[in-house]
C-alpha cells in the first residue's frame, strides 16, 4: 500500500489541497479508503486524520468500508423514477444477487441508489465504478450481469452501454455561434481588456448558474482586489436534478468554455484556473484533458499565450458526489481538499476565494457566453432577450415530453412555446429551475423564461396528468435531506424533519395539523438556513402546496391528530414473544 | 473606523472589524448563541444568533457591523424561530436533562430556559450514538453533541492540537477523534486542555468532578443565560465573570 500511496502522493505533489484527487485514486484502487491509508496520508500531507475522515464521510463516492469491485449506483432522480427505475433496480438487484445498499458476500459487486447523475434526458441512468450508464432496460441489465459475473474489465464492456448523447434539439444564439479557437483571446487583447470588460458589461450577461449576478461586475470586483494571486473557477458541478446542459457544453463546446475562462484570467489577472467537474461526469474527464492538452499545444494555454504575454493554465478537479459543492464557496472548500461546507459571507469569493485569494466562480454556460461576447460584441448579445435578462438561455428539458434534451431560447420566451417544441402533451405542471426552483401548474404556461419572471439555472422537468404531485415533492424533499451538508441546524435537522413530516402525510398518517406544521417547518428552514440549499429546500413543498392544496388534503385523515407510526404493528414482536394474539394484545391507533 | 448601528431601536457603537454580536455584547445586549464564543474564530452554524440586518436574516456572530445598519434581534418572530432551532437541537440528539451531570450548567439548557422552551415540539430522531468513556479523565457522550465545533476550535486554536473533528454529511454528522483507534484515550488530549472544558452541553465531561455542586445550585438554576453570558463575555456588567459564573468552562478558558 505504501508504494501505491507514494505514487499517488507524488502525482499530487504532496499537496493537501489535492486531497480529493488523492482519495479518488485510493478509492478506485481499494474500493474504499482503508484506515491504514488514512494514517499514511495524514502524515505525508501533514493534516489531521480527522480532516481525511471528514472528507471521506462527506462525499457519497468515498467509503470507509470496501464496495464491490463493480460498484453500481442507480440514479434516483424523479425522471428516472418516471422511467420505471424502481422496477429496474429490483430486477438488477435480483440479477446480480445483491441487495440495494449492500456489497455481495464475494465482494464482486455492490449496488445502491445515488442522487441525480445528470442523465435525465436518457435515463434510467446509473454509474458503474463512476462511469455513466444510460437508458437502462432489462436486456442491458442482463448484459451487465453477464459481464460482471464473467469479471470482464470495464474497458472491454461494449460501448453502447456507456453511450451519452448530446440531444441538442434547438440551437440558438450561443449554440449556433461561429467560433474559432483563439479568437476571443485575440479580440480581448486587440480591443484592450478594459474595453472587453465594458462590452461584457454592455451585453448585460448575468450568471447562468441560477443566482443571476452580473458577470462583468463580478469580474471587475475581482480584478480590483489587490493580491499576489487571482483564480478563475468554472463551476461544472451541475447537481440540480433535471439539469444536464453543462454536460453537453463540456462535451461539444469545451473550447469555448475554456476560452471564456482564459478571457476572464486576462481580465482579472489570474494565472491558474480550475474546472470543478462533478464526479458523475467522469466519462468526460479524458476528453476534456485532451482538449486542454491540445490548447496547450496551440499556445492557447500555458506561458505567453498567443504571444500576448498572458500566462494561464487550467486544471480539472473531480468532485465525489455532493450536490452542495455547486454552491460556490462549498466548491472552493472542496477544491482545497475539505468537505464542501459553504463559508460564511462576507467575505465573498471575489475578494477571498480559493486559498483566500480573489476568485471568480462562474457557471459553464456563463464562460461560454462571455467568450462569444468578446468575439461578437456586447450588442450582439444585448439585442436578444428582455430588458433585465439579455441573451439566450440553454435549457435541459426532460420528463414527460417527446424529445427530452437541450434547447436554447431567447429570454422572454413563454413556457407554452417551449413545451410545444419539446412535444409535451397533457401537461399537469412543470418544475422550473430544478427542485430548488418553482413548480408551475398548467394554468401558468403563459409565464416567461426570464429573471423577471421564472429564473432558472436551466432545468425544466415536465409532468403530465398521470403523475402524482406528492410523489414529486417527496422525491425532491428526500434529495435535499440527503444533500444537506449538515453544517447549520435549521437545514441539517430541518430538512430531515421535512422529509419525515411529508412521509407521514404521504403514507396516510397525516391530519390537518400535520400539513400546517409542515408549512411552518418549511418557513423555518427557508428563512434561517446558512446557504442557498437550505433556503430553497422547502420550495418543492411550498410551491406544490400553494397550487395543489386539495391533493395534500385528500391524503389526510379526518381526525385532528394521527401518530406517525403503526402502533399496533409495532407490538407484533411483543405478541409473538408472548405467544398471544387475543383482542387485548392489540391496540387501536386512536381512541374510538 | 468606528460607527454606530441601530439595534432594536437603540444606537450602539462598534469598532472596525467587530461583528454584530461583538458590538451588541459590548453594549450589554445579549443575543442568544451557542456556537459563538469570544476569542474563537466565528463559526456560524447553530443559527441561534440569527438577526434581521436591513431586513435580511444574518448570523450576528459572523456578520460584520457596518455604519448605519438597522438590526433587529428582539422580536416575536425571531424569538419563535430561535426556540424552534433550539428544539431541533434537542430532538436531533438525546438530551435527558434530569440525568445529565451538566444540568444547570449547560448552555443548551440555559438557552432553552431563556427562550421559554417548554417542550421539544418536534418528533425525536432517537439517534443511536455512543459514549466514549475510554479516557481516564475525560468522558464523551456523543448523544449530547450539537456540532457547535467549539472543541474543534479550542483544540486547534488554544491547545495547539487537533484532537477533534466533525465528519459526515447532513443528519449523519458526528464528532470524530483524532487517534488511530478513534477513541479519546489514544488521542493527545490532556485534562487541562481548553477543548476538554469548552463544551456548551454535556457532551464532553471531566470525570470525578460530577455533582460537586448539587443540581439546583448551578449557574442557570439561578441566573438567566443572558446575564451570565454578558458578564463572562465582556459586557457592561462590572462584576468579575468568575464570581457570577463559577463554571469549569469559564475558569479554564485561557
Ligand atoms: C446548493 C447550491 C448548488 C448550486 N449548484 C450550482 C451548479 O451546479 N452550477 C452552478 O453554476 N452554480 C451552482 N450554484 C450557484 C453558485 O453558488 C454560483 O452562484 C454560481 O456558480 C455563480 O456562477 P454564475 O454567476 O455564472 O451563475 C449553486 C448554488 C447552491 C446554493
Ligand atoms: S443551509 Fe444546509 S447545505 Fe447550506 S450550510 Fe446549512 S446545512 Fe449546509
Ligand atoms: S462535543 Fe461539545 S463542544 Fe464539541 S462540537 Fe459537540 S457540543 Fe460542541
Ligand atoms: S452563535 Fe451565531 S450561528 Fe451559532
Amino acid at each position: 500500500m505504501k508504494t501505491f500511496l507514494d505514487t499517488v502522493l507524488a502525482k499530487a505533489n504532496y499537496q493537501p489541497v489535492r486531497l480529493m484527487s488523492i482519495l479518488r485514486d485510493v478509492q478506485a484502487e481499494y474500493r474504499h479508503i482503508p484506515a491504514e491509508a488514512i494514517d499514511i496520508l495524514a502524515v505525508a500531507l501533514k493534516i489531521p486524520r480527522t480532516q481525511i475522515i471528514a472528507v471521506v464521510e462527506f462525499y457519497s463516492f468515498f467509503h470507509l468500508t470496501p464496495q464491490g469491485r463493480y460498484d453500481i449506483l442507480i440514479s434516483d432522480s424523479i425522471t428516472d423514477r418516471m422511467l420505471d427505475k424502481e422496477n429496474l433496480l429490483s430486477y438488477l438487484s435480483s440479477a446480480l444477487k445483491v441487495k440495494v445498499g449492500e456489497v455481495r458476500a464475494d465482494g464482486l459487486v455492490s449496488l445502491n441508489n445515488t442522487s441525480c447523475t445528470g442523465m435525465c434526458d436518457q435515463g434510467p441512468a446509473g454509474l458503474v465504478n463512476g462511469l455513466a450508464l444510460t437508458r437502462l432496460d432489462r436486456p442491458k441489465i442482463d448484459e451487465i450481469a453477464i459481464l460482471i459475473e464473467g469479471q470482464t474489465p470495464l474497458q472491454e464492456w461494449p460501448a453502447h452501454l456507456f453511450a451519452v448523447n448530446d440531444n441538442i434539439h434547438k440551437a440558438g444564439l450561443l449554440l449556433n455561434a461561429s467560433f474559432e479557437k483563439g479568437t476571443a483571446i485575440q479580440a480581448a487583447f486587440s480591443n484592450g481588456t478594459s474595453s472587453t470588460l465594458a462590452e461584457l458589461d454592455y451585453s448585460g450577461l448575468r450568471g447562468r448558474g441560477g443566482a443571476g449576478f452580473k458577470t462583468a461586475m463580478k469580474w471587475r470586483f475581482c480584478a480590483e482586489e489587490k493580491a499576489d494571486a487571482h483564480y478563475v473557477v468554472c463551476n461544472a458541478d451541475e447537481g440540480e436534478p433535471g439539469t444536464f446542459k453543462d454536460r453537453v457544453l463540456l462535451n461539444s463546446y469545451a473550447d469555448q468554455v475554456f476560452e471564456g475562462m482564459t478571457l476572464c484570467a486576462a481580465i482579472i489577472g489570474a494565472k491558474q484556473g480550475f474546472l470543478y467537474l462533478r464526479g458523475e461526469y467522469l466519462h468526460l474527464y479524458d476528453k476534456l484533458q485532451a482538449t486542454l492538452a491540445q490548447r496547450r499545444d496551440e499556445n492557447l494555454l500555458g506561458t505567453d499565450i498567443l504571444g500576448l504575454g498572458l500566462d494561464f493554465d487550467i486544471e480539472i478537479c473531480l468532485g465525489a458526489g455532493a450536490y452542495i459543492c455547486g454552491e460556490e464557496s462549498a466548491l472552493i472548500e472542496s477544491l482545497e481538499g475539505k468537505p464542501g461546507i459553504p463559508r460564511n459571507r462576507p467575505p465573498y469569493p471575489v475578494s477571498s476565494g480559493y486559498l483566500n485569494k480573489p476568485t471568480v466562480v462562474n457557471n459553464v454556460e456563463t464562460f461560454m457566453a462571455a467568450a462569444n461576447i468578446a468575439i461578437h460584441g456586447g450588442d450582439w448579445f444585448a439585442k436578444v432577450g428582455t430588458e433585465k435578462s439579455t441573451g439566450s438561455k440553454i435549457l435541459s428539458i426532460c420528463g414527460d415530453c417527446a424529445k427530452p434534451g437541450i434547447y436554447e431560447y431567447p429570454f422572454g420566451t413563454p413556457i407554452r412555446q417551449i413545451l410545444d417544441d419539446c412535444g409535451a402533451e397533457d401537461v399537469m405542471g412543470v418544475q422550473i429551475g430544478g427542485p430548488s426552483g418553482t413548480f408551475i401548474s398548467n394554468q401558468e404556461l403563459d409565464r416567461k423564461l426570464a429573471f423577471e419572471d421564472l429564473a432558472t439555472g436551466g432545468s425544466f422537468i415536465v409532468f403530465n396528468h398521470s403523475r402524482n404531485v406528492l410523489a414529486i415533492a417527496q422525491n425532491f424533499t428526500h434529495f435535499f435531506a440527503h444533500e444537506s451538508c449538515g453544517f447549520c441546524t435549521p437545514c441539517r435537522v430541518g430538512t430531515s424533519l421535512l422529509k419525515n413530516q411529508l412521509d407521514k402525510i404521504v403514507n396516510g398518517h397525516g391530519s390537518a395539523g400535520d400539513v400546517a406544521e409542515l408549512e411552518k417547518i418549511c418557513q423555518l428552514v427557508k428563512s434561517n438556513s446558512h446557504c442557498g440549499l437550505g433556503q430553497t429546500a422547502a420550495n418543492p413543498i411550498l410551491t406544490t402546496l400553494q397550487r395543489y392544496p386539495d391533493v395534500y388534503e385528500k391524503q389526510l385523515k379526518d381526525i385532528s391528530y394521527e401518530p406517525g407510526f403503526d402502533l399496533d404493528g409495532s407490538l407484533a414482536i411483543a405478541r409473538r414473544m408472548a405467544h398471544r394474539d387475543d383482542a387485548a394484545a392489540h391496540l387501536s391507533q386512536v381512541e374510538e | 473606523m468606528t460607527g454606530t448601528i441601530n439595534l432594536d431601536g437603540q444606537t450602539i457603537p462598534f469598532t472596525e472589524g467587530q461583528t454584530i454580536i461583538e458590538a451588541a455584547t459590548a453594549a450589554g445586549v445579549y443575543i442568544p448563541h451557542l456556537c459563538h464564543k469570544p476569542g474563537y474564530t466565528p463559526h456560524g452554524s447553530c443559527k441561534l444568533c440569527t438577526v434581521k440586518v436591513n431586513g435580511r436574516n444574518c448570523s450576528a456572530c459572523t456578520f460584520p457591523a457596518a455604519d448605519g445598519q438597522t438590526v433587529i434581534s428582539n422580536n416575536d418572530e425571531l424569538a419563535h424561530d430561535r426556540r424552534r432551532i433550539t428544539q431541533m437541537l434537542f430532538v436531533e440528539g438525546n438530551h435527558f436533562c434530569p440525568s445529565c451531570e451538566k444540568s444547570g450548567n449547560c448552555q443548551l439548557q440555559g438557552v432553552a430556559y431563556h427562550l421559554q422552551m417548554y417542550d421539544n415540539h418536534f418528533p425525536h430522531f432517537f439517534a443511536l450514538r455512543e459514549v466514549d468513556a475510554s479516557h481516564p479523565d475525560i468522558l464523551i457522550d456523543h448523544n449530547r453533541c450539537i456540532f457547535c465545533n467549539l472543541c474543534v476550535r479550542a483544540s486547534q486554536e488554544k491547545d495547539g492540537k487537533n484532537v477533534f473533528g466533525i465528519a459526515g454529511r447532513g443528519i449523519n454528522k458526528r464528532l470524530v477523534i483524532n487517534s488511530p483507534s478513534g477513541q479519546l484515550k489514544d488521542s493527545d488530549i490532556a485534562v487541562d486542555d481548553c477543548a476538554a472544558h469548552i463544551c456548551p452541553t454535556g457532551a464532553i465531561l471531566i470525570k470525578r468532578t460530577g455533582f460537586q455542586v448539587p443540581i439546583g445550585q448551578r449557574i442557570y438554576d439561578h441566573k438567566q443565560i443572558s446575564e451570565v453570558a454578558l458578564a463572562a463575555e465582556g459586557g457592561s456588567c462590572s462584576r468579575p465573570a468568575a464570581a457570577l459564573a463559577p463554571s469549569q468552562e469559564v475558569a479554564h478558558d485561557k
